[in-house]
């Protein structure tokens, strides 16, 4: 291509005529002229970057693109038992539709009145998931749980003015790993102590007495999980609250709001700030692109002002009985007061808040519980199959979704075999674990039929044997 | 140029919850099959006492279509930047997302992070060819990540490197960091998440820069680094970058490049001449994924050999043309985001480059620059506009209705209102500082055409004719949107925000 015929469908103004118009309104000669005017030639990069040739067909860029991406396997393919932060729920076809609309895809920092629907929209998921946590505040999303938990022990340290956080040990080792980084700082004064707490190894709930021990006049919030990583319902989360309350701290719970139309919410066990991740209520998995944290709390002026969030607040307008909507307490965030500010505020997963918004309204109250119940059902029905199973055994009983299997083979071996059957089977703790032995983490859902929990059992029975 | 009439849809939509007939239902799941609640038995018993719902969550109950219609005219009360000219919302004015790549980011949404490395060969090698062959020479840097989920996130990610160096190096006690006003305030925000004290350098009045010799003194022994947007978001670029690196360098510092917006500037500098050890790019502005009301996105992280033992964990590597997962990396900054990020944003700025190639990413620059000094003749002309410091700007530029509101009374958040009323979004005005009065900051990026970029001026001519013709038309706007002007002055009230509609009815008395 000479350089007069090179027309971008995606760049209109690459038409010659038209630039070369453009530069004559401008007065200017060519772009180089231009960008020479602007930056010093010792920073010019002064040659055509080494890239591949352009793919200006679609037809030839779609086939280019499949050609890699085939490569995957999908648990739609496979039957995967893959959870641990990212879980495979049925996506109803309206969260797809409206998460693909062009208006939401493509909105980005438009005014309150233009962007009205957004605005709503926005509300509406705080409206919805404050519902399901018995909360009366919460913001836009933010990137996963453990961002949500990063900034949840922030607020408490700021709230408290005390600096130590205690967080079961049990927790995802990576949300874990976000949360150090919360709670680091490059300053002495600044950094934040994460001390852990146990858990009980028969049930795979919090030591309570190891808690108890480890709360003291430092600790600004004792954070914990329902269910927790391993999948376990804590029974004791009012008895964990008391014990952070009488210790003068905040209690911070994660949730995986998806169970909460069977588990209690978060508010009726004293909970003060709750965080988790929104991505099971209508987003797919997208190798982990699918997450969405949140942060809610009761509508008290000192918790609210600690959030690092957008908060959206519905407003009237100049004619009776509209809505509007604006950003309460705008002053705190980054936008406004840049290392003043609670944290940072940015670009987050305000998709998904909107997607998620579509998943909780279809299911409502009654889908909500039955869907819960479901997955109760099957990950229990899945648990006490494979705890049947020579060679393989479920420690703990109470839990919703997930639940480590222990296996008499390296997990590793186990895993590898059920990939021969078309099983993804469930991640492997027994690197971050050791204690539980060669274990690893299975998540059965409402995805799952009974069909294919049996064929999981032939396989084991093969593999273990 | 004719300016065209418009309304927007105003649909008056109750909030969901107003919709909610008792008893209806919008989705069903699926039940347990007969065969498991045999064996298992009812749900309730798997729920220790203490921990069942008693009460059912206060969720809308609506039919299917009655929840696909509510916000299916949210979505058109929502003007998209395919719909509009989204020129004014600069600093990060959204190009066109080709369609095509929605359907192939798709391809990865059944597909779980944690899967055996070999049934995941598709999606490693594009991450890792993306980084390794686009982003490598569009930068000069060595070795990209993309686990930071948004822009603001990449630049934390960086301020936690630049912790964890000092640290490894024996100098934990370099805890000051350096920016600039016109940085974005990520670049001030993140480094103080992290524990940095953050020192700000304000522009000389006529350049609209920082001067160099402030800077010398404002870094010394304490210095972790620095965080520095380029151009800023005046659209200036700092002509002595590259002293500035060297400057931060030779007092022991770390530089950190802010590439959200680097569109002006693909394939003519880079990050690597500049002197910088580590970057990030917004791809969701920059390489074209769309910004879908504000994430998720995805800050393509870029460094130097030296520094590449610091990116989080995993990082992709390829050996023997087999791609797997490293998280045995002792100096790690560990996670900034579980898993490896916005995967599907990838595909799509993967997609988006090998439609573009060479060429067309420098086309793209070219023409998003030379839009800009078009739209600057355009503007310059525009009674009540102003554009504060001298010399060219390159894809945007900060202005000023400073003149306009002492002149007629009007403001930008007046004009912000009026200019809806045609069609266009609202514009970007500033963050806060507010160093320029009543601002402003256009961006007329490659996807606009002369035509576009003509009509968006003509609107923003008219409004400013009619705050000198009948300001009360302006001030009073919208007239012709999906609402009216807010009335409501209780954003900071705690007796009167409300943040969800359980608060809305309990503070109005509504339950």
């Amino acid at each position: 291509m000479d350089e007069e015929s090179f027309i971008h469908p995606y760049i209109p103004n690459s038409v010659p005529e038209i630039k070369r118009e453009m530069l004559r309104v401008i007065g200017a000669g060519g772009a180089d002229e231009l960008y020479r005017e602007m930056i010093p030639e010792r920073l010019l990069l002064g040659r055509p970057m080494d890239l591949p040739e352009p793919i200006l067909s679609e037809l030839d860029l779609k086939r280019h693109v499949e050609s890699i991406l085939s490569k995957n396997k999908t648990a739609e393919e496979y039957v995967s038992y893959l959870g641990a932060g990212c879980w495979r729920h049925y996506v109803p076809k309206v969260c797809e539709e409206i998460a693909s609309r062009s208006e939401f895809l493509t909105a980005y920092a438009g005014g309150s009145h233009s962007d009205l629907g957004r605005y709503q929209a926005n509300f509406e998921f705080q409206s919805l998931v404050c519902e399901l946590l018995g909360m009366e505040v919460s913001g836009i999303p933010t990137y996963d749980w453990g961002a949500a938990a990063g900034n949840s022990v922030r607020m408490a340290t700021r709230l408290t003015g005390r600096r130590e956080v205690l967080v079961p040990r049990n927790v995802s080792p990576a949300r874990l790993s976000i949360i150090r980084n919360f709670c680091d700082s490059a300053s002495d004064s600044g950094r934040i102590e994460v001390r852990l707490v146990d858990y009980d190894a028969a049930t795979g709930m919090m030591d309570m007495a190891d808690l108890e021990s480890k709360v003291c006049e430092d600790t600004a919030a004792v954070y914990f999980e329902n269910p927790n990583y391993l999948g376990v319902i804590e029974a004791e989360g009012a008895s964990i609250s008391d014990v952070a309350h009488d210790g003068g701290a905040e209690s911070v719970c994660g949730v995986d709001p998806i169970s909460l139309g069977v588990l209690a919410a978060p508010a009726d066990y004293g909970v003060d700030i709750v965080c988790g991740e929104a991505q099971p209520m209508g987003m797919h998995m997208f190798a982990g692109g699918g997450s969405c944290g949140f942060i809610a709390s009761r509508d008290e002026e000192r918790y609210v002002a600690e959030y690092p969030l957008r908060l959206v607040c519905i407003a009237d307008t100049a004619v009776e009985g509209e809505y509007g909507f604006g950003q309460a307490l705008s002053e705190r965030t980054s936008y406004m007061a840049r290392e003043n500010a609670k944290d940072w505020v940015g670009t987050t997963t305000t998709l998904w808040g909107i997607t998620a918004a579509v998943y909780m309204s279809l299911l409502g109250p009654q889908g909500m519980r039955e869907l819960g119940e479901t997955v109760l059902q099957k990950s229990h029905y899945a648990a006490a199959t494979l705890d049947e199973l020579d060679g393989a055994s479920v420690p703990f009983k109470t839990f919703f979704k997930e639940f480590p299997v222990t296996f008499n083979k390296p997990v590793r071996e186990v895993n590898e075999a059920l990939l021969g059957h078309r099983i993804f089977g469930g991640k492997d703790l027994s690197g971050e674990y050791p204690e539980l032995g060669e274990a690893a983490l299975y998540c059965v859902t409402e995805m799952h039929s009974v069909g294919m929990i049996d064929e999981l059992r032939a396989a084991l029975l093969e593999v273990l044997a | 140029m004719r300016v065209r009439e418009y309304h927007a849809p105003r649909w008056s939509e109750p909030i969901i919850h107003e919709l909610s007939t008792r008893g209806e239902r919008g989705f069903v799941p699926p039940g347990a099959e007969p065969k498991i609640k045999a064996k298992v038995g009812p749900a309730e018993g798997f729920v220790p006492e203490a921990m069942r719902r008693r009460k059912p969550p206060g969720l809308p109950e609506l039919s299917q279509a009655q929840v696909l219609r509510h916000y299916l005219r949210l979505s058109q009360m929502t003007l998209g930047m395919e719909t509009d000219i989204d020129i004014g919302v600069g600093t990060c004015t959204m190009k066109y997302s080709p369609k095509i790549n929605e359907e192939l980011a798709a391809m990865i949404m059944d597909v779980h992070p944690l899967q055996p490395e070999e049934t995941i060969q598709g999606i490693l090698e594009m991450a890792y060819e993306f980084g390794d062959v686009f982003l490598r020479e569009i930068s000069g840097m060595d070795a990209f990540t993309f686990q930071p989920p948004g822009g603001s996130a990449g630049c934390y990610n960086n301020a936690l490197m630049m912790r964890r160096y000092h640290r490894d190096n024996g100098e934990p006690e370099r805890d000051a960091v350096v920016t600039t006003i016109f940085s974005h305030p990520c670049d001030a925000a993140t480094p103080a998440t992290a524990g940095f004290k953050v020192i700000t350098l304000y522009p000389d009045p006529e350049t609209g820069l920082p001067d160099t010799e402030a800077l010398k003194e404002a870094v010394g022994p304490r210095t972790a680094g620095c965080f520095i947007t380029n151009p800023e978001d005046t659209g200036i670029f700092n002509r002595s970058i590259d002293e500035w690196t060297g400057i931060v360098h030779d007092a022991g510092g770390l530089c950190s490049y802010d590439q959200a917006n680097a569109n002006a500037i693909l394939g003519v500098t880079r990050a690597r001449e500049a002197g910088f050890d580590m970057l990030f790019f917004n791809l969701h502005k920059t390489f074209s994924s769309p910004h879908g009301s504000s994430g998720p996105g995805s800050a393509a992280i870029g460094v130097t050999g030296e520094l590449e033992e610091y990116l989080p964990v995993p990082v992709i590597v390829k050996r023997d043309g087999v791609y797997s997962l490293d998280y045995d990396r002792p100096r790690s900054i560990g996670k900034v985001r579980d898993f490896m990020g916005n995967l599907q944003v990838v595909v799509r700025s993967y997609a988006w480059c090998m439609a573009m190639g060479a060429r067309g990413l420098r086309e793209a620059a070219e023409v998003s620059m030379i839009n800009n000094q078009y739209l600057v003749e355009k503007v310059r002309k525009i009674r009540g506009a102003s554009l504060p410091f001298r010399g060219r700007r390159l894809d945007q530029a900060r202005w000023s209705l400073e003149k306009l509101k002492e002149e007629t009374g009007v403001g930008v958040g007046d004009v912000n209102r009026r200019i809806v009323d045609y069609g266009v979004q609202s514009m970007f005005t500033s963050h806060h500082p507010w160093l320029v009065p009543e601002p402003f900051t256009p961006e007329p990026c490659e996807t606009y055409s002369k035509a576009d970029i003509d009509y968006w001026c003509a609107v923003l001519e008219r409004v400013c004719e009619e705050a000198y013709r009948d300001p009360e038309l302006v001030k009073t706007a919208p007239h012709n949107s999906s609402n009216h002007r807010l009335t409501f002055d209780g954003f900071d009230d705690p007796g009167r925000w409300a943040m969800s509609w359980r608060a809305y009815k309990r503070k109005r008395g509504k339950d």
